[in-house]
């Protein structure tokens, strides 16, 4: 009797228990890492955990479902606005302030995303932006409530006790991260192979083919942003844990765009390719700009170096690689195997993995 | 009764800059189906070519030229070399083509011509006319920016509507394998198509540097309520992008000057939002149905 004969209880299902699986070792191997690394970079893991919790929740929305959001910082404020409002001037359990966060960005997401089933590619892409741009507008105005340009501060969460009294609060951010992360992933994994990821597929792949198959297509978009913006407000919530500061400077445009560009970049409708896209957005950065202030070039130089790097860096990935890092290596892996002689590879760096194989 | 008449030319004239935003937006489009997010960073680039320009010693109106013509040139080059390799990659790819192309021009820019923001000259008294005893608040420069804007879109509709040349380009963007069977070059009137865009984005660029001043950034916001301006309208519609323009130039200047101008861009938003969900193709959507 093989494995897949056997009848599964409906919670711990083959799919579960492999990505369940994969979470754990993830999970030990990052805490290895994060124990001995220093602050800093225990900080800058924290970054890469959370963005990739946004980067993930967009590839679901742009690459799976094929909705295009260039508004996704917006939705990341929400989040980061919940927490630092939760905790002006309260301490309140970390779950908590989480939980509120994702359904309150959630919830916003559900009106968005009910208005933005109605649009399509470059409409959709110009509601979103005009969402990015409007959205930070609200807490200059409403300086009482939201701190106007100054923003709010929240203060790093203090690690618990049995961890000992000098455990760094950095290094507890970033498990907190790591672990919000990893339990997006096995979510997001699971939704993915589930009935209602193909449903994500099929609306994206022909929307007259999907409706005709008996699904509700505004009705799957408006999940998708829904899911998507619950992800969006975890990374925010944490965001605004990592940045100490929730002011509107922090969710303008640009942050909207290097999300989008980190899941392309990464490859656009994987989970895997959203990771790789928040390493690149988190570390490119720190990196060129060690190496910019290393050249002792002229400050107009040099300060600007970093940013012309990415934008060089967007477009030869595009050029080079139109299915991103993830795409890229699972074409590399293709000719390694081909080259080994196992089975040819059918896999010309697609990223989608229920793509039809090509013929021939 | 005076506010209301403030804001509706202040609104008339910034309109008339997003309109040429959305219209550049909207040939790229029409062209090549690609929204192009470097259009305003291309823009402030030749516009600090052309201050370079007024820097050596040149003319307003030399300055003027250049910028346009390195607007043509700059346009040319970016659909050649960087936007037809990715022609047949996946739609999303191009966009962020354009967004890394916007970012190196805004690095580059700092580090050629420096980082400090600097004031552009006008090509007339931005003083507001008088009318016998009545000031209105309507400058000399205002009136060229209109007069400019609307001069290049009689131009463009002259060109597109009544060459030969523009017949073709016209074929090229609606249907480039039909076109090729006629035998017309399609690469080069795409490329032709985005030197041209480009050509009225840096008209918008130098129009409104006056005000606005120059910085690696400036043109961001512009670009924005462009795009704006362009779904409004209609991404598929020249006419609809200069409507959706002034239409944005309007609302920002009212909401601005009646509920404060932090909440320019929440209007704009909301604006957009109400239109898109009654027409969700923009005003002027002529091909209203999807294709199956």
């Amino acid at each position: 009797m093989s494995l897949s004969a056997l009848r599964w209880p409906p919670f711990v299902s083959p799919t579960l228990g492999r990505h369940l699986a994969m979470a754990l070792g993830a999970a030990v191997f990052l805490l290895l890492v994060s124990s001995q690394i220093g602050a800093y970079d225990d900080y800058n893991l924290a970054a890469i955990a959370l963005f990739a919790i946004a980067t993930a929740g967009l590839t679901v929305l742009t690459g799976v479902n094929g909705q295009l959001s260039l508004g996704h910082g917006a939705l990341m404020a929400i989040g980061a606005y919940t927490t630092s409002l939760l905790l002006r001037g309260r301490e309140l359990p970390l779950m908590l302030v989480l939980l509120a966060s994702v359904t309150t960005a959630a919830l916003i997401g559900a009106v968005f995303g009910v208005a933005a089933a109605r649009l399509r590619g470059p409409y959709l892409a110009g509601a979103t932006l005009a969402l990015a741009l409007g959205l930070p507008q609200i807490p200059t105005r409403y300086k009482g409530v939201f701190g106007g340009e100054e923003g709010l501060t929240v203060s790093l969460p203090a690690p618990p006790n049995w961890l000992g009294v000098d455990f760094p609060r950095e290094r507890w951010l970033a498990w907190i991260a790591i672990a919000a992360a990893l339990a997006t992933m096995v979510l997001l994994a699971n939704v993915l192979q589930s009935s209602v990821g193909r449903r994500f597929k099929a609306v994206r792949d022909h929307e007259a083919a999907a409706a005709l198959c008996g699904i509700d297509v505004a009705q799957t978009q408006v999940q998708a942003f829904v899911l998507s913006s619950g992800c969006a407000g975890l990374a925010g919530s944490l965001f605004a844990y990592w940045s100490g500061v929730t002011a509107p400077g922090g969710f303008s445009i640009p942050l909207s765009l290097q999300l989008l560009s980190a899941v392309v970049i990464g490859g656009l409708g994987t989970l895997a390719g959203a990771v790789w896209g928040s390493i690149v957005l988190v570390l490119l950065p720190t990196f060129t700009g060690g190496m910019a202030s290393n050249l002792n070039l002229p400050s107009s130089v040099g300060n600007n170096l970093p940013l012309a790097i990415y934008g060089a860096v967007l477009v030869l990935a595009m050029l080079v690689f139109p299915y991103g890092i993830h795409g890229g290596l699972g074409r590399l892996l293709g000719l390694v195997r081909a080259r080994w002689g196992q089975t040819s590879t059918n896999h010309k760096g697609v990223v989608d993995w229920d793509d039809p194989a090509p013929g021939g | 009764m005076g506010r209301f008449v403030v804001l509706t030319l202040n609104g008339l004239t910034e309109g008339a800059i997003y309109a040429a935003m959305a219209l550049a937006l909207v040939m790229i489009w029409r062209a090549t189906r690609v929204v192009n997010f470097a259009q305003g960073a291309m823009a402030m680039f030749t516009t600090y070519l052309a201050l370079f320009a007024l820097e050596r010693g040149a003319p307003y109106w030399a300055a003027f030229i250049v910028a346009l013509l390195c607007g043509l040139l700059l346009g040319a080059v970016v659909e050649r070399v960087l936007v037809r390799p990715v022609e047949s990659a996946p739609p999303l790819n191009v966009v962020i083509l354009t967004l890394g192309v916007l970012l190196v021009l805004e690095a580059l820019a700092p580090m050629l011509f420096g980082g400090q923001i600097r004031s552009f000259p006008a090509a007339f008294s931005i003083v507001g006319m008088r009318v016998g005893s009545l000031a209105i608040p309507f400058s000399p420069f205002d009136l060229f920016t209109l007069g400019s804007v609307l001069g290049l879109m009689v131009i463009l509709l002259l060109l597109f509507q009544k060459t030969d040349l523009g017949l073709r380009m016209r074929a090229a963007a609606f249907n480039a394998e039909v076109s090729r069977l006629l035998g017309i070059r399609v690469g080069r009137m795409l490329t032709l198509g985005w030197a041209l865009a480009s050509m009225v984005g840096a008209l918008a660029g130098v129009l409104i540097a006056p005000s606005l001043l120059l910085y690696p950034t400036y043109m961001d916001q512009v670009l924005v309520f462009g795009f704006t301006g362009a779904i409004l309208g209609g991404l598929d519609s020249p006419p609809g992008a200069v409507v959706g323009g002034l239409a944005i130039g309007f609302a920002l200047s009212y909401v601005g000057g009646y509920f404060g101008s932090d909440l320019e861009t929440v209007g704009a938003l909301v604006i957009l939002v109400a239109v898109l969900m009654i027409r969700p193709r923009g005003l002027f959507a002529w091909q209203s149905q999807r294709q199956v």
